[in-house]
C-alpha cells in the first residue's frame, strides 16, 4: 500500500526540497541548481505515472506489437523536458554571470535593486 | 523581511502545498496499475500507422509534432536569448582582444589527452546514430544531438584548444542551429503545400524496420539532432567568450 504511492511521496518530496533550496538561497548559482532539483521532480511523477506492472520498454525492434510495455507518452514528454531543462539552466548561469558583472554579488539578499 | 521570516512563511506555505499534494495523491491509481488509455492505444498502432518501432519517437516527432515543435523553439529561444545577454559589448578593443585569448594546450597528463583524442571519433558515430536511428532504438535527434555536441568538448579537455576554438567558431554551427529549427517547421509547412494538415507525415513510409522509413520520423529527429548540436556547442561559445572577456577585465 505504502510502496504504491511511494514515487508520488517521493516526486512531492524532491519538490519541496528544491522549493526550500530557491527560498532560503545565499548564491545565484545554487539557486539555479535548486530549480533543476525542483524539476527532477517531474521526472519521478509521469515515470510512476507510466508505470505498468510487468511492462518493458515501449520499443518495437526485437518484441511483437501488443506485448506489454510501459506508457510511451509520458517518456516523450520527459525527453523534452531533460533538454529543455539544460538550456533554461544555461540560461539562468547567464543570467548568473550578468547580475555578478553589474551588482558585483552573486547573493540574492544583496540584489535589491532594478537596472534596465 | 529578512530570512527567518521568510523561512517561517515558506514553511506555513509547504505545510500547505503538503496537504494539497496529499489530497491529490490520494486519487492516482497505485504505482503498477496503469489505467490511461492512451498509452494502450498508441502503442498499438504506432508501429501499423507510422512504421517506427520506437513508439517514443513516433509521438515526439509524428503524434505530438507540434507541440516538440513548441519544445524546439523554446530551446531556440533559449539559446538566443543567452546570444543576446553575452553579446560583444563593443567597449573592448578588437586588438587587445586578440592580444589576450586562451592558451593553446592545456596542461593535461597524456593519459588524458590520448584517450580524449581516441574518443572524439567514437562520440561523433555514436551521435550520428543516435540521431538517424531514432526511429528503430531508443534515441533520436535530441539525444543524438547532445552527443553530438559535447564532442568539442572532448577535444578541449584532451588540452588542445586550437582545434577546439576553431570547431566553435565554425559558421556551420550557426548554420546547423538555424537550419535544424528551419527544417522542422519547412517540413511542417510542406504538408499543407500538399494539401495535407500541418506536421502530416507525407513522406513514404518505407518498410517497418528500415533505417530509410516512418517518413517524416527520422527526418524531423534528423533536424533536431542538428540543432540541438548547433545550440549547445553555440551555448558553449558564449560561455568560452565571456571566459575571455573576463581575463581582459583583470589584465590591465
Amino acid at each position: 500500500m505504502i510502496l504504491a504511492y511511494l514515487p508520488y511521496a517521493i516526486a512531492a518530496w524532491i519538490f519541496l526540497w528544491g522549493l526550500y533550496g530557491i527560498v532560503t538561497s545565499k548564491n545565484l548559482v545554487h539557486q539555479v541548481v535548486c530549480v533543476a532539483v525542483l524539476q527532477t521532480s517531474t521526472y519521478v511523477l509521469l515515470l510512476a505515472l507510466g508505470y505498468k506492472a510487468g511492462g518493458t520498454a515501449p520499443v518495437f525492434a526485437d518484441i511483437p506489437v501488443g506485448t506489454s510495455v510501459v506508457d510511451p507518452l509520458v517518456q516523450a514528454l520527459m525527453l523534452t523536458d531533460i533538454v529543455v531543462e539544460a538550456t533554461v539552466m544555461a540560461l539562468l548561469l547567464s543570467m548568473v554571470v550578468k547580475a555578478n558583472e553589474l551588482a558585483g554579488t552573486v547573493d540574492p539578499e544583496e540584489l535589491r535593486f532594478l537596472m534596465g | 523581511m529578512n530570512s527567518r521570516h521568510r523561512k517561517l512563511l515558506f514553511l506555513i506555505s509547504a505545510a500547505g502545498l503538503v496537504v494539497i499534494f496529499v489530497l491529490g495523491l490520494r486519487d492516482l491509481p497505485p504505482l503498477g496499475d496503469y489505467r490511461g488509455p492512451y498509452g494502450n492505444v498508441v502503442t498499438q498502432v504506432a508501429v501499423y500507422e507510422r512504421h517506427a518501432t520506437d513508439v517514443v519517437n513516433a509521438i515526439n516527432y509524428d503524434y505530438r509534432a507540434f507541440d516538440t515543435l513548441g519544445e524546439e523553439f523554446i530551446f531556440f529561444a533559449a539559446v538566443l536569448g543567452l546570444l543576446l545577454l553575452f553579446r560583444p559589448t563593443g567597449e573592448d578593443d578588437d586588438e587587445q582582444k586578440r592580444a589576450v585569448k586562451l592558451e593553446d594546450e592545456l596542461p593535461v597528463s597524456d593519459t588524458l589527452r590520448v584517450s580524449m583524442q581516441a574518443m572524439v571519433g567514437t562520440m561523433i558515430v555514436f551521435g550520428l546514430y543516435m540521431a538517424t536511428h531514432g526511429q528503430l532504438t531508443p534515441g533520436g535527434g535530441f539525444q543524438g544531438g547532445v552527443i553530438l555536441a559535447s564532442a568539442p568538448l572532448i577535444v578541449y579537455l584532451s588540452g588542445d584548444v586550437k582545434t577546439f576554438e576553431a570547431i566553435i567558431a565554425s559558421p556551420l554551427v550557426k548554420l546547423a542551429e538555424c537550419g535544424g529549427a528551419a527544417g522542422y517547421a519547412i517540413i511542417g509547412t510542406a504538408a499543407i503545400v500538399f494539401g495535407t494538415h500541418f506536421l502530416t507525415n507525407i513522406i513514404p513510409l518505407g518498410t517497418t524496420g528500415d533505417l530509410f522509413s516512418s517518413g517524416t520520423i527520422s527526418v524531423i529527429s534528423i533536424c533536431v539532432g542538428m540543432e540541438i548540436a548547433g545550440g549547445f556547442v553555440l551555448l558553449m561559445q558564449s560561455y568560452l567568450k565571456e571566459i575571455i572577456e573576463e581575463r581582459l577585465r583583470k589584465s590591465p
